[in-house]
């Protein structure tokens, strides 16, 4: 790692990793840092070793990225692995931790892409060991091989039916499929079908895989109106109400998913600004057509400004680093515009299914705002529903006092599993909307920091002997 | 558990709560522990109830367990080693000094 | 037009609060205005310290206001509990300074000495390692020592700031938040409040809306001149209780969570950036406590505190419009007891009494002819 970088990019997932090769391609100075040992973010994670026997089980679309691995380990970067990156200051001072030291640099352009994270799925009982997200088994099934028996999936959206597929094609018992789509998402989703038919492959390929998990006999139970699970030290059973009738299945592990959102912490600690997006029901990005932030020198690229998949990341990445490349001066304005044009086409097509996956898939305001008072909202410092209401109703205006009222979003997760309930949660019990409501207010460090890290942070220690 | 077949790799070996147990090479100690089916890795210091790994991303903080006398140490984001003693993390975290009355009597 | 409320208190922090819950005990109908979710909320950057030992070493006024109210403590933190079942984590063990040399020692007792002079109340013991470690275990054998005083002690400001809402609320207290006043206008005997939710009338008008107190204190004849400084505070993950008491720069939260401050709660000012003084802060606590280097921070953050000229609390009437009153001070813990038993009689009567005629705004006036 050196002081200072031409081009700093935070994620090596699809954004990340095609930023860094275009930039380094170009002759800049990259460094690209990531959490993970391994290059790929959560999408194509393993992607390098690809322990894997039989291919099909993960399909196609896992191994094309293989090929964006593949030219990003041909370019010439600096990689730092295993670190985390706790600070991107307005300045651009980047903090980073590796191995239980601390460094700070600076970059005169930074491309955060930290991609996305599953939408909170606040129930009862979504805290028990045993529940985990759909995302999480599709790590282990990646990373270790690991599966669990006669799981419950429960929720809505493409990945959950993906990984439900993906337990099929390994040969794994499901238990059940409780899908939680609303049926009058279909009639929403209607309007925006005709733009979606460009992408008719992707359509049939998540109906392909529906239809495979329908006809192999596993129980697949639609029009879900309310959930719990139940346990007492661990899962135990989920209950499920269909037609005004409540009915249990028996299971230790339940896997949860309703669609991904941008995991927007280092960029909005940053003061990267971001808007409420009510189609997406998350956080959007403000950037302007480069992914440049109202922050200078700072860009956003892929799911981490806004959801639009793996393949648009990759285009998103492109994009950003041109203009990086063009802002430190190592092309000149007409050949990035060349290069970029494609791209921004190929972006454009991908970007066209989303407002029907988004109708389609829009999560049930029951399953976004539990009716349950009982139920947790912030997992770290065990904060219900009903403690949120009461806060509102003392006078507590946002999240922000929200912390000052109950310590809701205080925890080591820093909001990350609370603050979008949360927002729509008190914005329903004030009955405005999320946009009136202000943003949880983020500050470095966005992941924790050992103290003895900071005491010997390496850039400081200098100075005051 | 149900496992899927991978290529091989080297195995290490970690403890659990005294127990041993063995790991591939290149797996987070939460894989490695739900591969075992240990699905509950600590409780919480708010209440004191029962908590597993949720996102498996590094996010949710759920996984924490204490490694090599390190309280905290998030569980899917921490690669086995060889020798590695893991811990459930009971409670909040213990840095080594604490006052006697809240000392763990097991 | 008559006024509907007795008292509106402007700004809903802990100096506000704590006043607005005196107004409605002393039988006055009392409405909080409050600014929205992102004020400069100075409150959460408090540290929690019912703090004595080093307040007004130079100014024995305010030396004796910081002991009556921590003298008072016990009785505030019982009221709210009694009120509202909150606990506001108040306890009274003692507190600590550490002198990491002998530098520091010297230079603290010297200070001490001072303060003892005029108030011979703080009763201090100035203490070598081994002392101190006795009542700190854990604390590194490399440093000096340091000064306990058996009168400090500490609170939850989070909890404070919600016990003093609900008991406020459940006396019949109205609290009107997302309502940021815009004017004041004053009309014989009563003042209008104006917000974009509307005008409130009311016959008093007490102004603790911290940085925002100034512009308001212009439209009803008063100067009160405030500025910000910024203090930052390192916090870690919860960790089983090390600490037995609090000291001026670690406190250990009953969640058990160690906070970390970069100042005194009477230091000038500090305001530099962020990296290099967060640094700084971890690089003593390890110093004074070497096991913290494991443990790891979860939220660094920065808060506007509410400076005066001289650091010292302000309370004022305005003499153009009585009835009109400010009080501003960065010490909303420590004093919180102050303000919310003693304050709120004067402003009921009508008059500061002689008592706080030390901490009114002439005694920038008498600077000025000094100078």
């Amino acid at each position: 790692m050196k002081d200072h970088y031409d081009i700093a990019i935070i994620g090596t997932g699809p954004a990340g990793m095609a930023a860094a090769t275009v930039a380094s391609a170009h002759g800049a100075d990259v460094l690209i840092v990531d959490e993970q040992p391994e290059v790929g973010g959560q999408i194509y994670r393993g992607i390098t070793r690809q322990s894997i026997k039989d291919r099909t089980i993960l399909g196609d679309d896992y191994y094309k990225g293989q090929n964006l691995a593949g030219a990003f380990a041909a370019s010439n970067v600096d990689h730092v692995s295993g670190a985390t990156v706790w600070q991107v200051s307005p300045e651009r001072e980047i903090g980073i931790s590796k191995d239980g030291a601390a460094h700070l640099l600076t970059a005169d352009q930074v491309i955060i892409a930290t991609g996305a994270q599953e939408r909170p799925f606040p129930i009862p009982g979504w805290t028990l060991p045993g529940v985990m997200t759909a995302g999480s088994a599709q790590i282990l099934l990646k990373s270790s091989g690991i599966t669990f028996s006669n799981a419950v999936f429960v929720g809505t959206g493409p990945l959950l039916y993906l990984i439900a597929y993906q337990y099929l094609k390994a040969g794994v018992p499901i238990r059940a499929i409780l899908d939680t789509t609303p049926k009058s998402n279909r009639l929403k989703a209607l309007p925006h079908l005709p733009g979606a038919l460009s992408h008719l492959g992707s359509i049939m390929k998540g109906w392909k895989w529906i239809k495979a998990l329908k006809s192999s006999g596993t129980l697949f139970i639609e029009g879900i109106d309310d959930l719990k699970i139940t346990g007492k030290n661990s899962t135990e059973a989920i209950e499920y109400l269909v037609q005004n009738k409540w009915h249990r299945i028996e299971t230790s592990n339940v896997f949860l998913h309703q669609g991904v959102v941008p995991n927007v912490n280092l960029a909005m600690a940053s003061g990267c600004v971001y808007h409420w997006n009510e189609q997406k029901l998350c956080w959007h990005a403000s950037t302007d057509e480069w992914g440049s932030s109202n922050v200078p020198g700072i860009s956003i690229a892929g799911d981490g400004g806004g959801i639009g998949g793996a393949i648009a990341a990759e285009y998103q990445g492109r994009i950003t680093a041109y203009q990086a490349l063009y802002t430190t001066n190592k092309i000149k304005k007409q050949e990035r515009d060349i290069n970029v044009l494609p791209t921004r086409h190929a972006l454009a097509h991908e970007m066209r299914i989303r407002p029907f996956l988004d109708a389609m898939f829009r999560p049930a305001v029951q399953f976004r705002i539990p009716t349950d008072d009982a139920t947790m909202v912030c997992r770290c410092e065990e904060v219900t529903a009903g403690k949120i209401r009461a806060s509102v109703s003392l006078g507590c205006a946002g999240p922000n006092q929200l912390k000052s009222f109950t310590r809701c979003g205080m925890g080591p997760c820093q909001g990350r599993f609370c603050s979008l309930s949360v927002s729509e949660l008190i914005a329903e019990a004030r009955n405005i909307s999320v946009n009136e409501l202000e943003q949880l207010r983020l500050r470095p460090p966005v992941k924790p920091l050992m103290l003895a890290e900071l005491a010997n942070l390496s850039t400081f220690a200098s100075e005051d002997t | 558990m149900h496992e899927i077949e991978m290529n091989p790799s080297p195995k290490v070996s970690i403890k659990f709560d005294g127990q041993t147990l063995q790991a591939n090479e290149g797996e987070t100690v939460a894989a490695a522990l739900l591969r075992q089916t240990h699905l509950a890795f600590r409780t919480t210091a708010v209440t004191g109830t029962s908590r597993g790994p949720f996102c498996m991303m590094g996010i949710c903080f759920d996984c924490l367990v204490e490694i090599d006398g390190v309280p905290n140490k998030q569980a899917c984001m921490t690669y086995v080693e060889n020798g590695m003693r893991v811990k459930r993390q009971l409670g909040a975290g213990d840095t080594g000094v604490f006052l006697s009355d809240e000392e763990d009597t097991q | 037009m008559s006024p509907a409320y007795d008292a509106i208190v402007v700004g809903g922090g802990l100096v506000g609060s704590a006043l607005a819950f005196g107004l409605q005990r002393e039988g006055l109908s009392t409405l909080i205005l409050d600014e929205g979710d992102i004020a400069f909320r100075a409150t959460r950057g408090n540290f929690g310290l019912v703090w004595v030992q080093s307040k007004g070493i130079d100014f024995s006024p305010y030396a004796h206001w910081t002991w009556e109210s921590a003298e008072t403590w016990a009785g505030l933190s019982n009221l709210i509990s009694e009120i509202t079942g909150i606990d506001v984590g108040y306890q009274r063990p003692g507190g600590a300074e550490i002198c990491v040399d002998d530098k520091e020692f010297a230079a603290k007792r010297q200070k001490m000495e001072k303060l003892q002079s005029h108030s011979p109340h703080v009763k201090f013991e100035m203490l070598d390692q081994k002392s101190m470690a006795e009542l700190l275990p854990g604390l590194s054998p490399d440093v000096a020592g340091g000064c306990y005083f058996s009168g400090d002690g500490h609170a939850n400001p989070l909890n404070l700031l919600r016990g003093l809402h609900q008991s406020f609320k459940s006396m019949g207290g109205v609290i009107n938040s997302d309502a940021p006043v815009n004017d004041i206008v004053s009309q014989g005997s009563s003042f209008t409040a104006k917000t974009k939710k509307g005008e409130f009338h009311s016959a008093r008008v007490i102004l603790a809306a911290g940085l925002g107190t100034q512009n308001l204190a212009n439209k009803v004849g008063m100067d009160i001149p405030v500025h910000p400084d910024r203090g930052q505070i390192l916090v870690t993950e919860r960790l089983k209780p090390f600490l037995t008491m609090p000291l001026s720069k670690i406190r250990q939260t009953i969640e058990g969570s160690v906070q970390i401050g970069d100042s005194h709660e009477d230091a000038g000012l500090d305001v530099g950036m962020s990296t290099p003084i967060l640094n700084k802060m971890a690089i003593r606590a390890v110093q004074m406590f070497p096991h913290l280097g494991n443990a790891r921070i979860v939220r660094a953050w920065s808060a506007l505190r509410i400076m005066t000229p001289d650091g010292y609390p302000i309370y004022e009437q305005s003499e153009q419009h009585p009835g009109a009153f400010a009080a501003v001070c960065h010490s909303g813990v420590t004093l919180a007891a102050a303000h919310a038993l003693q304050v709120p009689k004067y402003i009921k009567e009508g008059t500061l009494p002689t008592s706080l005629a030390p901490l009114r705004t002439n005694r920038f006036k008498k600077e000025m002819a000094h100078a």
